[in-house]
Formats: structure tokens, sequence, C-alpha cells
């Protein structure tokens, strides 16, 4: 391999798949972890040692929700302790003052908070619970604990109201806000007939988002992530394989992207059985498709190959069955068909398929 | 430029000994300031004015000007590392 390979930056700890959410666009695996296989406290206590030894500097503690984990203000101080930017990714479910503070103690520097709608009745109706109000709650307790807040919105058909979401997010004081159009991994993929936003959605969304940017400018930031499969060029996905970040799912596994458990070929090891520093470096998974060795063409002579690096590896493998293929979503592709086809005939599906409650073991 | 520069809520100087160098965490990524940068940064404490941490910066290096530390806190600020109060 004549790529240098550099420390990672960040690290995805999903410490459950437990959630009290039933979201259809649930990027998590079909086939979640049961709590009896999650990794112990002394186990994650030691992911994290591992992780900041071989340079991770931003620890994203998320899920599922990781508040249903009894453990999680002793992995914040060992975090936070280690030197890292510690982020907490949830729903808001089970945030109290209490539990806020303490964690704030600890060393919590920020918390991004999930929305799943513009109002209570759409919100909750995505994310299957009476959700919504206790996010409010939530966003009015992160600002009295001073912290930055995030607020991240997934978008899909029944969701698309960015002028709605923007001035929501204004409401709960979030400073940035990310609204994110659906990427289709996971239990999305099973909703995403249901889920894909129609060209108008999008055309109207544009504009609005790009106007509100302007007068928020300096007060809250706004993130717009694109609904690829419209786009001429893929994602610049994970900005490279094994290149910045790697996530460890709940049984140990560790990923180099969210959603690399998609790559039915791709062999995973686990924190349980290899060191992180060996898995980061050495391992298949994370070499598979490091640096432009694996690219084929088109992408091996592309000009944009050091921009998207190819795009998403998951996206490959689950829409043309080879991670190792041009994303189909590039223009570029020769199998750009495949999505063309999707976007022509998304299929007939109007309700969701709701996220199911993890196997009790 | 009148004002006294901060680090913004939620951004972070910490060194980091893996790299060996400073590094800026905030929610977004992180950024790795050059020298200069860092050590403008490390006087950013909100009650400092430019003039303040020029003379400040002037004890360690020769020849800082205000105007230089300006430049630095502009393109910070630019990044959204630094607010001024």
């Amino acid at each position: 391999m004549d790529v240098t390979v550099a420390p990672p930056l960040g690290m995805l700890a999903e410490l459950t798949h437990r959630c009290p959410l039933h979201c259809p666009y649930c990027s998590n695996p079909v086939e979640l972890t049961a709590r009896a296989d999650e990794l112990t406290t002394g186990q994650w206590l030691d992911v994290l040692d591992a992780a900041r030894d071989i340079g991770v500097l931003q620890v994203h503690l998320s899920g599922g929700e990781p508040l249903a984990r009894p453990d999680l203000p002793e992995l914040v101080t060992r975090a936070a302790d280690l030197g890292c930017y510690v982020n907490l990714v949830t729903s808001g479910l089970g945030l109290t003052e209490e539990r806020l503070a303490d964690l704030t103690d600890r060393g919590l520097a920020h918390v991004q908070l999930s929305v799943q709608g513009p109002d209570a009745e759409r919100a909750n109706r995505i994310a299957g619970a009476r959700a919504h109000e206790h996010k409010l709650a939530a966003a009015a307790l992160v600002k009295e604990a001073g912290l930055p807040l995030t607020v991240n919105v997934v978008l899909h058909k029944a969701n698309h109201d960015v002028g709605a979401l923007i001035a929501l997010a204004e409401r709960m004081g979030a400073d940035r806000l990310e609204l994110a159009n659906t990427q289709y991994y996971g239990w999305a993929l099973r909703n995403r007939a249901a889920l894909m936003p129609t060209p108008e959605q999008l055309a109207a969304a544009e504009p609005v988002v790009r106007a509100q940017a302007r007068r928020l400018r300096g007060t809250m930031e706004i993130v717009y992530v694109v609904a690829d499969y419209y786009e001429k060029y893929p994602k610049p996905c994970m900005y490279g394989w094994g290149a910045r970040q790697l996530t460890v799912a709940p049984n140990g596994d560790v990923l180099p992207c969210p959603a690399a458990s998609a790559i039915a070929t791709l062999p995973v090891d686990n924190v349980k059985t290899r060191p992180l520093r060996d898995i980061w470096y050495d391992s298949e998974s994370f070499n598979a498709y490091r640096g432009e060795e694996w690219m084929r063409e088109p992408c091996r002579t592309c000009d944009r190959r050091s921009v998207d690096f190819g795009g998403c590896r998951c996206q490959a493998f689950q829409l043309l069955g080879d991670a190792a293929a041009t994303d189909p979503v590039c223009s570029r592709s020769p199998d750009r068909g495949v999505v063309d086809l999707l976007l022509r005939s998304p299929g007939e599906q109007e309700e969701f398929v709701m996220r199911g409650p993890v196997a009790a073991r | 430029m009148s004002g006294k520069p901060r680090l913004r809520k939620g951004v972070r100087l910490s060194f980091d000994k893996t790299r060996d160098t400073h590094v800026l965490l905030f929610p977004e990524g992180v950024l790795v300031p050059n020298a200069t940068a860092a050590a403008v940064l490390e006087l950013c404490d909100g009650e400092s004015t430019v003039d303040d941490i020029a003379a400040a910066l002037g004890t360690r290096f020769r020849g800082v000007r205000a105007q230089d530390v300006t430049d630095v806190l502009t393109r910070l600020a630019d990044r959204r590392v630094v607010e001024w109060t």
C-alpha cells in the first residue's frame, strides 16, 4: 500500500442500538445488536483509551439512544479526561436537568439533538413515539447548561418543510442546524420509496435554505446535505475510506463507516479480538478502499477522484452488489441508469415500515 | 478592529501529543492551527484586546504588530473559531 495512513480524528461510539424512537429512516442496520451483546463498561473504557492512543480527538457518543446506557457518565468522564471533544448524539428522551448537569460537569462539550418534524403531530408520527415535546424541553436544558446545540433533522417526503424546520431550530436556540436528506442505508433502505423526496420538494427547499442561511449568518449555522440520488456527483463519503473516522458498533465491531455493515463481503474486526490500532492501520476492512489503488475506471483516472473518493462504497454495494464499483449516483458511472430508474419508478409505498424494537434476549 | 476576541462557544484549543501540535476542536471537526495562530488563540480570553495580545506576544516573539494579530483573528473568525465580544 503506497498510502500514508494518517491517525483517525473521530470515533463514532454507538453505545447501544436500543432507542425509544422508531424512525423509518433509521440508518442502523436491519439486524440490531441485542442488549446482552453490547460491550461492557470496561470494554468501552478500553476502547476510549485505545482510540485516544491512536489519535482520536472527537468522540461522538451515539446509538440508538446513548442515554439508555447507565454508564454514560463514566464514559464521558474518561473521554473528556483523555482530552477528547465529547459530543452526545441523542433523541433527547431521558435527558433531565440533573443528568445533563452531571454530564456537563464531567466534560461534555456539545449536544446533537434529533428532531423528526416541524410540529408535534408530524414529528411524533415519524418518530413513532410522543417525543416532540421532550425534544423541546431537552433543547431548553442544553441551552440553560450553556452547551452548544446542534439540531439534526433527517429530511424526507413527509417532513420536507425546511422553512418551518429552520424556524423551529431557531426557537430551540440551536447554534447549528443540520438538514440532511435521508441516506438509504440500514432500515432506511426498506422505506426508500416512502421517504424519497420529490424533485419539486428539493427544488423548493434549496432557495429557502440559501436565503435563511444568509439571514442567520453568525447566529445559527445551517448545514444542508443534498439528496444524492438527484445529484450529478456522489458525496465525498467519510472524506475517504479509513481516512478520518471510525465507528465502533454496540457489539465492538469496528467499521470504516457507520453503514459499512451493509457490505456483506467486508470482513469485520472486533475490539474484543484485535487491538484498535491494528484494526485502523492493518485490517483488511480499513485498507479495502483506502487511497486510490482499489479504484477502477472511471474513477481511477477521474479528475474528481480526490474530491469525492469514488463516492460511497456502501451505496455501490447496495445498488450494484460490488463495493469497489463507482458510486452509481455519479453521472460518470456506467451504472447511473440504476439510480435513474429508481427515481423514475421509486415503487409503490405510501406507509412507513416503522423501526421495530431490538430483539429481546 | 476593536473588541475582545474569544473562542466561540463549543470550540476548544488543546494540545495533541499524538500529532505533536495544537488542535482546535469543535462540533464540525478538527483544525490544526499553525504556531502563530495557536499562540494568538492561547491569549484569546475574552478580556484582552488585540493590542494586549500583540503586547503579550511581543515578549515571546520579535516584531509582533497588532495588524498581524488582527489578520490572524480575522481568518479565525471567518472559520467560526473566534468571535468578538
